[in-house]
């Protein structure tokens, strides 16, 4: 707010910025706007009870510049190619909450903007989308499952909710601790794979919660510790590792909801360009190789609806007060603005809708999907998709 | 405390210089809302420490609070008055730490669901404040310049992709003794209008010769300053309820005797280069980082005449843990990394230097060192354009102004 990084925009940094999100989108995949007479994918005739969901949030904060605008689509071409065609695409999504990673998920898993310490190991103070799922729908523990990367989300599975809460949550993986303990010494071979919260690097919470425990990776994954070690050895970033976890996870558990965070692209913190467009290119790979696990792992073919979203953007290059594509700290709109991607069962493909939603409608929705009821989420269920 | 509670031997903790000018405004500080008070001391108590240039606009800015009328003043902070503050913000020592207030507040407005509303109070005042006080034209147009790319021998993707719309992209130029040439041209500059902090050289590496005329800032330098600042990042880390929030605070006010420089040669430097390792992000491990957030703070703070930064590479990524700490052999290099990251610096440089006033007339020169390809803005130079003129670097620059 000081005088002195007062903005002087020039007229060619807002002619820069002036295209809209969906001309990105409508001039690189030929979509068509907001048709209620395109074709809807259907639930292959699957019944309420063996539909599933499948969520992923493209973190840790990509900006527009970096992925739908036109010089941005270099860096997601398996999004741009192949899913966003099979896709109904809502290019405003507004996050009006904190722009925290750990709460910003927690807000999207509960509909409701949590205002929860960011860097604490706290639950989300409402309901979770998995606590619904579970306590309306009677449904197992085993039925929903959320893979985090930082041993910061450890508790985004269950919220303290006097209604809901204890023993209602999702069951929690987090790769990256499950590496570190499997890896009883050689930790340097694994070193690229344990990074954990690129904002604070050097401060991880506590473990607390229904965390998955190394014992279990066996009796669950049908996964020896010895098989997971060599595998983690060729992978090259804690999102692959968690991609290799949630292919496990489907196979061998085929929750009905599944919760997938991804946060390579959160190095941006560190201020290095070329690691953060890296990071982008990589999540756009993993997106695509899981949506191609959705259509080949029967348990989830035909049935599946997946959605893909930032939890939010990043600061703008115009905002004098941030510093560009490193931080997410002003609250401009270009940080609180997204996009959100669904498709597969369920969804009318090749749709891209450009009026405004919030992020938080993101739990009615898929209650609405599955028939449970997201009563205390301040989001709407998105009329496009219900 | 509430700012119309103020009196002046609040301010005696102030340093010198901060306590004389703070003196004539206390009246003034009583009208305004404490949801801005405190950013303007965050300034003020570092008066001591500032440039030239930051200096004069903290005295501008307190001479137009003290000139407005009180229905003026309800006007410029009205929007600020509206803010919802806690009674612990309240409560704290926001005169002795208007900093650590400022951090606070922030989280207060973001959990609050206030931060729109600030911003937008905040874009008002500045707009406001730009209008009272026009803006001074520098003495002569301002010129930056980026050498990106150090140690990368080709590249075949396009650079400057960015930078390109706004000025002439040159493909032939001789790169014979190019930072050389840019070096003389900073120096020519440092001799034709001789003022304290307007004219810099900041390297991401090892530091070329350069006139003593021009102000310094290289990665190499500050190693010992770095190794301490990680050094302290680990320790204060590892002791029981340390959080990111309270480490960031602690790191941010630290001092250069703190962290060891010995008799300050050039105290407002010495405070600034401590400030880009504490208040930094990846400063400390990343010289292109570096490089790029202190020609952003140099623009914003210094606003010099004259800005050459040249990147050089990066260590190579590692786990975090790994790269903040201290080690001893030669770090793992990521030239061609290095190289974009350089390229979106260059760009970042150009966007900062041109929210300073005199804008219109700036130039900019971004190079990739060793190589033919540079890419000049400048008033005199069509934009978009493509040159196949094969020339060296001074020729370039004569061409530019």
């Amino acid at each position: 707010m000081r005088a002195a990084g007062a903005p002087n925009y020039s007229p060619d940094l807002i002619r820069q910025f002036a295209r809209t999100r969906r001309d990105f989108l409508r001039d690189a995949a030929g979509l068509a706007l907001g048709s209620t007479l395109l074709r809807r994918r259907a639930f292959a005739g699957s019944p309420l009870k063996k539909r599933k969901v499948v969520v992923i949030t493209f973190g840790g904060g990509a900006r527009d510049q970096e992925t739908f605008a036109p010089e941005g689509q270099e860096n997601i071409p398996q999004l741009m190619r192949e899913l966003i065609p099979q896709s109904t695409f809502f290019t405003q999504v507004v996050n009006r909450g904190i722009l925290g990673h750990y709460v910003a998920t927690a807000s999207l898993a509960t509909g409701v903007y949590e205002t929860i310490n960011n860097f604490a190991s706290l639950p989300p103070e409402n309901p979770t989308v998995f606590e619904y799922f579970r306590k309306d729908l009677k449904r197992p523990s085993s039925d929903a499952w959320v893979v985090a990367p930082s041993n910061g989300f450890n508790r985004i599975g269950e919220s303290n909710h006097r209604s809901y809460g204890l023993g209602l949550g999702a069951r929690v993986i987090l790769p990256k601790h499950l590496l570190t303990a499997a890896i009883s010494k050689g930790r340097s071979d694994y070193e690229h794979l344990l990074r954990d919260n690129y904002e604070t690097p050097l401060y991880a919470p506590e473990l607390a919660g229904s965390e998955f425990e190394l014992e279990q990776l066996e009796k669950i994954l049908k996964l020896s510790v010895d098989d997971f070690k060599t595998h983690a050895k060729t992978l090259s970033s804690p999102d692959e590792l968690s991609v290799y976890i949630v292919r496990q996870l489907m196979r061998q558990v085929a929750p009905s909801l599944l919760w997938i965070t991804m946060h390579d692209i959160d190095v941006a913190h560190a201020g290095a360009y070329s690691l953060y467009i890296e990071g982008i290119r990589r999540t756009d790979r993993l997106c695509a190789e899981i949506w191609k696990m959705i259509q080949s792992e029967p348990e989830y073919a035909g049935k599946t609806t997946l959605f893909i979203l930032p939890d939010f953007g990043r600061d703008s290059d115009d905002d004098p007060g941030g510093n560009g594509f490193q931080h997410h700290r002003t609250g401009d709109a270009l940080s609180r603005t997204t996009w959100l991607m669904a498709l597969g069962a369920g969804v009318r493909e090749g749709v891209v809708h450009d009026r405004a939603m919030e992020s938080v409608d993101l739990v009615p929705t898929i209650g609405s999907m599955l028939d449970f009821s997201a009563s205390l989420a301040q989001g709407k269920p998105i009329q496009e998709l219900v | 405390m509430l700012p119309r509670d103020l009196k002046p031997e609040n301010f005696e903790r102030y340093p010198a210089e901060a306590r004389k000018l703070v003196r004539n405004y206390v009246g003034a500080f009583q009208r305004l809302p404490l949801s801005f008070l405190p950013s303007l001391l965050r300034e003020i108590i570092d008066y001591d420490f500032k440039f030239p240039s930051e200096r004069k606009a903290v005295e501008k800015e307190l001479e137009n609070l003290d000139s407005l009328s009180p229905e003026q003043t309800k006007t410029w902070f009205e929007s600020f008055a509206q803010i919802e503050l806690s009674t612990k913000l309240e409560r704290f020592d926001w005169v002795n730490a208007p900093a650590q207030f400022v951090e606070q507040l922030s989280s207060h407005l973001w959990t609050t669901h206030q931060l729109d509303r600030f911003r937008q109070a905040a874009t008002d005042y500045a707009g406001r404040l730009h209008a009272a006080i026009p803006p001074e034209v520098p003495p002569a147009p301002r010129l930056g310049i980026a050498v990106i790319g150090q140690g990368v021998a080709s590249f075949n993707e396009p650079l400057f992709r960015k930078l390109r719309p706004h000025g002439a992209h040159f493909s032939r130029v001789k790169p014979e003794n190019g930072l050389d040439l840019l070096l003389g041209a900073v120096a020519a500059r440092a001799k034709k209008h001789p003022i304290p902090y307007a004219h810099w050289y900041v390297d991401g590496g090892e530091e070329a010769k350069y006139d003593p005329a021009i102000t310094c800032i290289s990665y190499r330098a500050l190693e010992p300053l770095r190794t301490v600042v990680l050094r302290k990042m680990r320790s204060e880390s590892e002791k029981p309820g340390m959080g990111p929030e309270t480490l960031r605070t602690l790191l941010a006010q630290m001092t250069p005797s703190e962290l060891g420089l010995a008799k300050p040669t050039d105290p407002v430097l010495d405070r600034f280069q401590v400030k880009l390792l504490t208040e930094g992000s990846g400063t400390q491990i990343f010289s292109t980082t570096f490089a790029q957030w202190t020609a952003r703070e140099t623009l914003r703070r210094a606003q010099p005449l004259t800005l050459l930064v040249r990147f050089a590479p990066r260590q190579r990524q590692k786990p975090m843990n790994e790269l903040l700490t201290e080690r001893n052999e030669s770090p793992e290099l990521d030239p061609l990394g290095s190289l974009v990251d350089a390229d979106m610096g260059a760009y970042y440089n150009w966007l900062n230097q041109q929210r300073l006033p005199g804008a219109e007339q700036s130039l900019f020169l971004a190079w990739f060192e060793g190589h033919g390809e540079a890419l000049a803005i400048s008033p005199a130079l069509p934009r978009g354009t493509e040159s196949t003129s094969v020339a060296d670097l001074r020729e370039v620059l004569s061409w530019m102004s």
